[in-house]
This record gives structure tokens, C-alpha cells and sequence, in this order.
């Protein structure tokens, strides 16, 4: 039995053998479902194809779930990959996971949300949440003009432990909008009478539709709505429907740039959005794993910037952005 | 005999002095404890009941003006509506002492299935719908004939399907949501759980009726779908002698076995039935966000089990009620509404949830006693 066990293993290793000749490099995300995600496996796949290499995915099965991620980097080490990139799910615990790697001789490309320290990486491919809250909060304050200062704002938060992106784009919207964010690392320590709540949508459609029912509640003459991303905002739009307040009379801004959420922003649901790229990061992070080396860095950022543009059917000057149609051509999801 | 009687005297002669009152209740001290204990044991339903008006009295101070309105028990009932059908299920499985981890995935999957198939595919909504709602069922008969087949713990089988059921959700939906608007478009009946009813205008317009005391109040034909269901539920479970045989398959399977019920069919049936339910929470959930969002639904299974326990189920089978479920989803709507506009965190409304459903089973617990 025990002979018939170890034959069936050398046979299991032997036909893995042609993996390990190839080149192999990983691409870890947070969860599997995740659209952003999902996609950003997507535009791997077509990389790696085209280089010529092959791609071993892996995820977590929730959003923080650590464990899972660390196993998958052992795996990769296990299997000799040349390197990987990853999106960390807790950006403290991994580093050092990420370490034990890069010792053996793995290239380890961050992306999306930066390590804490940034530096425990080879390079991070990233979206400027922080930039990319300012836009929405510039074009938001710029389309209301003269009202932006009597504005009733409702925030459609992540979750309550304020993730790295949930604090980013939250901070950076209120500072394009003009509002002194105090601490700029966490929200709501502000005291500018325009914020009427902070609500936690978690991201979803439908928590997002009972966190703004709540709102407005609380706040009846909200007339801006932020929130993190686009299914928060399609589940805001539900909920204001429902009490007519879907006639214009409140704005709603998003980060992401998902095809539905683009779609939403030519529908007139959502105001603007900032629109981020999922797909060039997960390319450009194999082409640098494959080819060994790392594109530019400006170090007082730290990180790559893989850039954010506001996407919206009216265009405010002073602030840059792209048309729906642009927009929909690099959508993604 | 003679003999025996005897030896008991002579026992009890030598207990003489001994306090002689041992197996008497002391009417006075306990006596309205273990009042309320036999009260909550011939009406286990009360629980829920109280609980829910303590919540109410409760944030009606807490946050006094916004909490005690017609439209915002509106908005608890919508936003607890999706739970509660779920729950229903729930409550099916766990009176038969098992437990159905899977019935917020079989809801998404049901939900992409009628979504997409109508919206993405193009087919038509007749069969797109209909479509859904089997998968559902075969989503439930798929659970119960492993738990009966396999002879596999609940637990276990439907931590496996969960997993399955979410891997099938993202390989059909690809993880894309569908949009409101879209789904307007081409499947505008799949929204119909989400259209608005107002219970004034309505008896006011169709029967020339002034009844004050539904102003305010704002409906979704969803609401209608759920107290449907619940009633359906609630007459297979009391009227019929399929439902006589959930309780007694929960209760004690082998005495149920003996007693002449094919438990096995029972527990297909009752595991296929959930599935179908789930289904039909999918149409509600559709009506509730517009659109279809794969990414939904992620800690349903957990919440409907919640609304069981509060609402007073025994998860040791055989015991418990739908209407108990209802008020259960009720109650996790009404705290979670209240503490939310009382201007507390998130956090503080999942801590409170945690300790509803301690207290909730210590309750259970405590009247189990009484009928050991």
C-alpha cells in the first residue's frame, strides 16, 4: 500500500516536472470573486500568454484573509517561481512572508495596496487612492459651486477598521472638496458641520442601499453622496430612488472605473468617478518580474504610479478628466 | 409487594426529622420564576415578541423623533425582508436539528441564474425566471440527498456546497454585476419584488378609505413575497402531515423512524424546499438592488441562522416557529436600524447582535429544562 502511495507521488511529481522547467510566476489576490480582482487575472493571463511564461494564480478566500496568501507564497517558493505579484490583504502581517521569499531569490511586485513598510518589496504597482479621492471631492465641490459651502455630504464608507483604501479615498475626497481632514490618515475626527455621517457599506450593493436608507434618516437634505466604490453607489441610487430623490437633486461620486460603474456615470447616477486600472498593473508587474527589470520609480511617491482619471459627462474646469466614452473603451469588470 | 412497601416505610421512618418538603417548589420565592419559565415553555413564541418591544421602547428614547416613524419601520421591514425569507428556510432545516450554511450562496446563484440568463443571454424572462427558481431547488436537492445518501453531518455538507455553489456563482457570472438599468430594460419583471407600495393611497384610491394610521407607511411587493412564503411555510409545518414530520424527524429521528415516517424523504423534501425558498429571496433580492451583484449576500447564511436563533428555534431540533423567524429578522433589523441612528459605530451594532443570540439560547436552554 505504503509502495503504491510513493509511486503514485514520484508519478504526481514527475508530471509536474514540465511546470517547473517553464517560468513560472504567481499572481496573488485578495478574494477570487472580486470583479477588480477577476479581471486583474484576466490581463495576466493575456501576458502570459503572450510572453510565453506560465501564470499560477492564487487567492485568499476573503478579504483579510492572510493565511491564505502566506500559503500561496509558499507554494510559489515551492514550485521555484521567478516571482510574483501580489495584492496584500493585510499589508503589515504578509511582510515577513514577502521577506522569506525575496531571500529565495523571488522578485515580489505589490499591487494595488502597498506594504506597511512600502520598501519590503521589489516595487509597488498602485493606484493613488489618495489622489483619486481628490478628484471626485475637486470635481464635486466645482460642480456645486457656490452651494459647495451650505453642502450636505453622506459618506458610504468601507468597513470600521478603515483600511489603508477606505481612508484614502474617504481623506482625499474631503481634501478636494475643501475640508480640513485634521488627521489625514483616518475619518471621522473632522468637525466641518457639511459631514452629515459616515455610514459603513462594506462595498456592497445591498448593504450600501441600508447604509444610505439610514443616512438619510439621519440627513434628509443630503445633496453629495461619496462612496468607495460603484456597487456602494448603484446601491445609494436604489435607495434615493425610492424616495424620489433620484430627479438630480443629489450627487453621487464613486472610485473605480468598472464597466457598470462607467455605464452608471453616462446614465447620470453617478456624478463622476475616479477610474484606476487594474489590468496595466498586472501586466506591467509580469513584464517586470519577466524581464528583470523595474520601471522608474520617483521616490518621494514610493510607489508606481498606475495612474487614476477622473471619468464624468461634465467636465468642470480646473479639474482633468476623461469623456464616458474614453472611459468605457479602459473600463474594466 | 408487600414487602416493598414495607422497606419504604422503614426508609422513610428514617428520614423522620429530616426536612420533608425536599421535593415541593417553594411557591413563593421561585414561584414566579418558574411561572414565567412554564409560561415561556407552553409559549415559546413570546420571547421574540418581548424582545422586539423592549428594542422598540428602547430606541424610541435612543433616538426619539427618527426611529418612532411609520416610514422608518418601513425601512426595517424592507431591509430585514431578504433575511427573513432566508430565514424561513433556515428555521425548515434547523427543525429537523440540522443547519444550512449554504442558503445565502443558493440565493446569489439563483439571482445570477435568473439575471443573467434574461439579461446577458437574452432569454426570455419566462423561462430565465422559472429557470432560477429550479436551481434553487436543485441547489436544495442537491444538500439533502447528500445528508441522507451519505449520511453526512448537515454541517459538514453544506460548508462543502457553500463552497461549491460560490465557485459555480463566479464561473456563471464571471463576477459581473448586472445593472439596474440593464436589467430594466430587459427583465423589468424581475424587479417587481422592488416596487413600492403605499398601503394609504392604496385603500384610499381602490376602496374610498381614510385610514389615518397607514400614512407613512411604504411597502415593496418583496414584503408581500415574504409574508407569503412565511404563510406557506407556516401551514405545510402545522397542516400538513409532511410538516408533522419535519418536527418529529427533528425531534427524535429514530422514534420518528419507528413511528413509521420515511425520514429520509422528509429531510430530501425539507432541504429541496429551503432551496426553492432561497430562490425566491434571489427575486427579492434583485428587487432590492436593481440588479444582479455577485459579490452580494456574503454573510447571509450566517444572518438567517441569527434570525432563527433569536427568533427562538431550537437548534436541537424539533422545536421553534416561522412566525418566531420572522420576528427574529425583525429584531436584528430593529437594532441594528436603532443603534445605527443613535449614532453608533457598526461595530456596536454587531456586538449587540452577538449578545441577542447568547441571550437567545440561554433562554432555549433554560426552558429545555423544565421539559427534561
Amino acid at each position: 500500500m505504503l509502495k503504491k502511495i510513493m509511486l503514485a507521488g514520484s508519478i504526481l511529481a514527475l508530471s509536474a516536472m514540465p511546470v517547473l522547467a517553464d517560468e513560472v510566476i504567481g499572481l496573488i489576490t485578495k478574494t477570487e470573486t472580486n470583479p477588480f480582482f477577476v479581471k486583474m487575472r484576466e490581463g495576466a493571463q493575456a501576458k502570459a500568454a503572450e510572453l510565453g511564461i506560465t501564470l499560477q494564480t492564487a487567492a485568499g478566500k476573503y478579504d483579510g484573509d492572510n493565511d491564505g496568501q502566506v500559503a500561496a507564497i509558499e507554494n510559489l517558493i515551492a514550485a521555484g517561481a521567478k516571482g510574483f505579484a501580489i495584492v496584500p490583504s493585510d499589508s503589515k502581517a504578509i511582510v515577513p512572508t514577502i521577506q522569506k521569499a525575496r531571500d529565495a531569490g523571488l522578485k515580489v511586485i505589490v499591487l494595488d495596496t502597498p506594504l506597511d513598510p512600502m520598501n519590503a518589496a521589489d516595487a509597488t504597482f498602485a493606484t493613488d487612492n489618495r489622489k483619486a479621492g481628490q478628484l471626485i471631492g475637486a470635481w464635486a465641490n466645482k460642480t456645486l459651486g457656490d452651494k459647495a459651502k451650505d453642502a450636505k455630504i453622506v459618506f458610504l464608507d468601507l468597513a470600521t477598521n478603515q483600511p489603508t483604501v477606505d481612508y484614502l479615498r474617504d481623506q482625499g475626497f474631503m481634501q478636494g472638496f475643501g475640508i480640513d481632514v485634521k488627521d489625514p490618515n483616518k475619518y471621522g475626527d473632522e468637525d466641518d458641520p457639511r459631514i452629515c455621517t459616515h455610514e459603513i457599506s462594506q462595498g456592497d450593493q445591498e448593504k450600501g442601499r441600508t447604509a444610505m436608507e439610514n443616512a438619510l434618516q439621519k440627513c434628509p437634505d443630503v445633496n453629495v453622496v461619496y462612496t468607495i466604490n460603484e456597487p456602494a453607489a448603484a446601491g445609494a441610487w436604489e435607495a434615493l430612488k425610492a424616495v424620489g430623490k433620484d430627479d438630480g437633486s443629489v450627487m453621487i461620486v464613486s472610485v473605480d472605473g468598472g464597466c457598470p460603474g462607467v455605464k452608471n456615470v453616462e446614465a447620470g447616477v453617478i456624478g463622476a468617478t475616479s477610474q484606476q486600472y487594474p489590468l496595466k498593473m498586472a501586466a506591467m508587474a509580469l513584464e517586470a518580474i519577466h524581464s528583470g527589470t523595474l520601471p522608474e520609480i520617483d521616490p518621494a511617491v514610493g510607489f508606481f504610479d498606475t495612474g487614476a482619471q477622473l471619468v464624468t459627462a461634465k467636465p468642470v474646469d480646473g479639474v482633468p478628466s476623461i469623456t464616458v466614452e474614453e472611459g468605457l473603451k479602459l473600463c474594466w469588470g | 409487594m408487600s414487602d416493598n412497601s414495607a422497606g419504604s416505610t422503614a426508609a422513610e421512618r428514617g428520614l423522620k426529622g429530616a426536612d420533608e418538603t425536599v421535593a415541593s417548589f417553594e411557591e413563593r420565592d421561585v414561584g414566579l420564576v418558574r411561572r414565567a419559565q412554564a409560561f415561556l415553555h407552553r409559549f415559546p413564541t413570546s420571547i421574540p415578541f418581548i424582545v422586539l418591544l423592549i428594542g422598540i421602547v428602547i430606541f424610541s428614547i435612543a433616538a426619539p423623533g427618527k426611529f418612532l416613524a411609520p416610514f422608518n419601520f418601513s425601512l426595517i421591514l424592507q431591509q430585514v425582508t431578504i433575511i427573513a425569507i432566508l430565514g424561513v428556510a433556515q428555521t425548515l432545516i434547523i427543525l429537523t436539528a440540522g443547519i444550512d450554511l449554504s442558503v445565502g450562496a443558493i440565493m446569489i446563484l439563483a439571482s445570477v441564474v435568473m439575471g443573467r440568463t434574461a439579461v446577458v443571454y437574452g432569454v426570455p424572462v419566462e423561462i430565465a425566471f422559472p429557470l432560477g427558481l429550479l436551481c434553487g431547488l436543485a441547489c436544495g436537492l442537491v444538500n439533502g440527498i447528500i445528508v441522507t445518501m451519505l449520511r453526512l453531518p448537515p454541517f459538514i455538507v453544506t460548508l462543502g456546497t457553500w463552497s461549491i455553489f460560490g465557485a459555480l456563482n463566479v464561473w456563471y457570472s464571471r463576477s459581473e454585476t448586472i445593472r439596474s438599468q440593464d436589467m430594466q430594460e430587459a427583465a423589468p419583471f424581475l424587479q417587481w419584488t422592488g416596487t413600492v407600495i403605499k398601503p394609504y393611497d392604496f385603500f384610499s384610491r381602490t376602496l374610498g378609505l381614510d385610514w389615518v394610521f397607514l400614512k407613512g407607511w411604504v411597502l415593496t411587493y418583496g414584503s408581500i413575497v415574504m409574508l407569503l412564503v412565511a404563510l406557506a411555510v407556516w401551514y405545510i409545518l402545522n397542516k400538513t402531515a409532511f410538516g408533522r414530520h419535519v418536527y418529529a424527524t427533528g425531534d427524535d429521528p429514530d422514534a420518528a423512524r419507528l413511528a413509521g415516517i420515511n425520514t429520509n424523504k422528509t429531510l430530501i423534501g425539507v432541504y429541496a424546499l429551503a432551496g426553492f425558498i432561497c430562490a425566491i429571496a434571489a427575486w427579492v433580492l434583485i428587487g432590492r438592488i436593481g440588479g444582479v451583484s455577485p459579490q452580494a449576500g456574503q454573510t447571509a447564511n450566517l444572518d438567517s441562522i441569527t434570525a432563527v436563533v433569536i427568533g427562538g428555534t431550537s437548534l436541537f431540533g424539533g422545536r421553534g416557529s416561522i412566525i418566531g423567524t420572522l420576528v427574529g429578522a425583525l429584531i436584528v433589523g430593529v437594532f441594528r436600524n436603532g443603534l445605527a441612528l443613535s449614532g453608533l459605530e457598526l461595530l456596536w451594532q454587531d456586538f449587540a447582535v452577538g449578545v441577542l443570540i447568547i441571550v437567545a439560547v440561554t433562554i432555549d436552554q433554560w426552558i429545555r429544562k423544565l421539559s427534561a
